[in-house]
């Protein structure tokens, strides 16, 4: 227990110097956080430009809401929590683009009802593979693809680890509707990554 | 259960919301059926493949966009 309680003190002395306007303070903070802040929002909204716009958003945001935030939380937690909705906010002013059907990546079936593919096993474990650099760019990369839509529903819920409730809420959608989406995503990113995971002897 | 039915329960049986009854139907069917069972086994390793890409200690230690920083930095001056 020790450990998590210096972590919060360093954060509310930061936090206080933040308050007093401390410059130095605030470039701290944003050297310490933008680059992962970054990955959050990247992931998001799946742009560079819309990504680096909403970090911006989000620092600015919570410079301003400085008052509010709780002595007992975490520095890192709180600005993760304001990106993502900075980014979120961001895809809903953002000019909708007609979006790509996802249809094409979902399995598809035989009228008996069995999968119309045979599917090749993966050889490697996934974390052993993941554990290579470019693997896990292959990764983003394939769920940055994802239509807008679904990729949004799979961001909060498998990697910000957000309950359905929560994403949903976010999402303007109902429990039920984030669910179905979110399974979609799954079985999409599934048929990205397939050719990548592939016994190589197949 | 066919195969359409447990691509559709996937979801609910790895978090395991599926009620029983269902549950052992799609035990059963998986039992039989390796397909079922492989494409089961890519679900859960592509939740898994997503969840360590994104981590983010892993991903990108200590890359610090300078040019977003300073653009930052003079914002909030503004």
């Amino acid at each position: 227990m020790a450990s998590p309680t210096a972590i919060d003190a360093d954060d509310a002395a930061l936090v206080a110097r933040l308050r007093a306007g401390d410059d130095a303070a605030y470039e701290h903070v944003v050297r310490a956080y933008s680059g992962r802040l970054l990955a959050v929002t990247r992931r998001i909204l799946g742009t560079e430009e819309d990504a680096r716009d909403s970090v911006q958003d989000a620092f600015l945001n919570a410079f301003k809401s400085l008052d509010r935030f709780e002595g007992n939380a975490k520095l890192s937690t709180w600005l993760h929590r304001i990106a993502v909705n900075a980014a979120l906010m961001k895809l809903r002013r953002r000019k909708r683009k007609p979006e790509q059907s996802i249809e094409a990546m979902l399995p598809s079936f035989l009228d008996d009802g069995h999968h119309e593919e045979r599917f090749a096993s993966w050889d490697e474990p996934v974390d052993k593979a993941l554990e290579r650099a470019e693997t896990r760019e292959i990764v983003r990369k394939k769920i940055e693809e994802l239509p807008d839509s679904y990729r949004t529903v799979l961001v909060l819920r498998d990697i910000e680890g957000l309950d359905t409730e929560e994403a949903a809420k976010m999402l303007g959608l109902s429990p039920n509707a984030a669910k179905i989406r979110l399974h979609r995503a799954r079985q999409a990113l599934r048929t990205l990554l397939s050719p990548h995971f592939r016994s190589k002897a197949s | 259960m066919k195969c359409r039915e447990l691509a559709e329960f996937l979801m609910d049986y790895v978090s395991g919301d599926l009620p029983e009854e269902a549950r052992a139907h799609f035990e059963m069917h998986l039992s039989r059926c390796h397909n079922c069972h492989e494409y089961l086994e890519q679900y859960e390793s592509t939740i898994k493949a997503g969840k360590i890409a994104c981590d983010d200690d892993h991903a990108l230690p200590g890359d610090v966009p300078e040019d977003l920083v300073k653009a930052i930095l003079e914002a909030r001056k503004r």
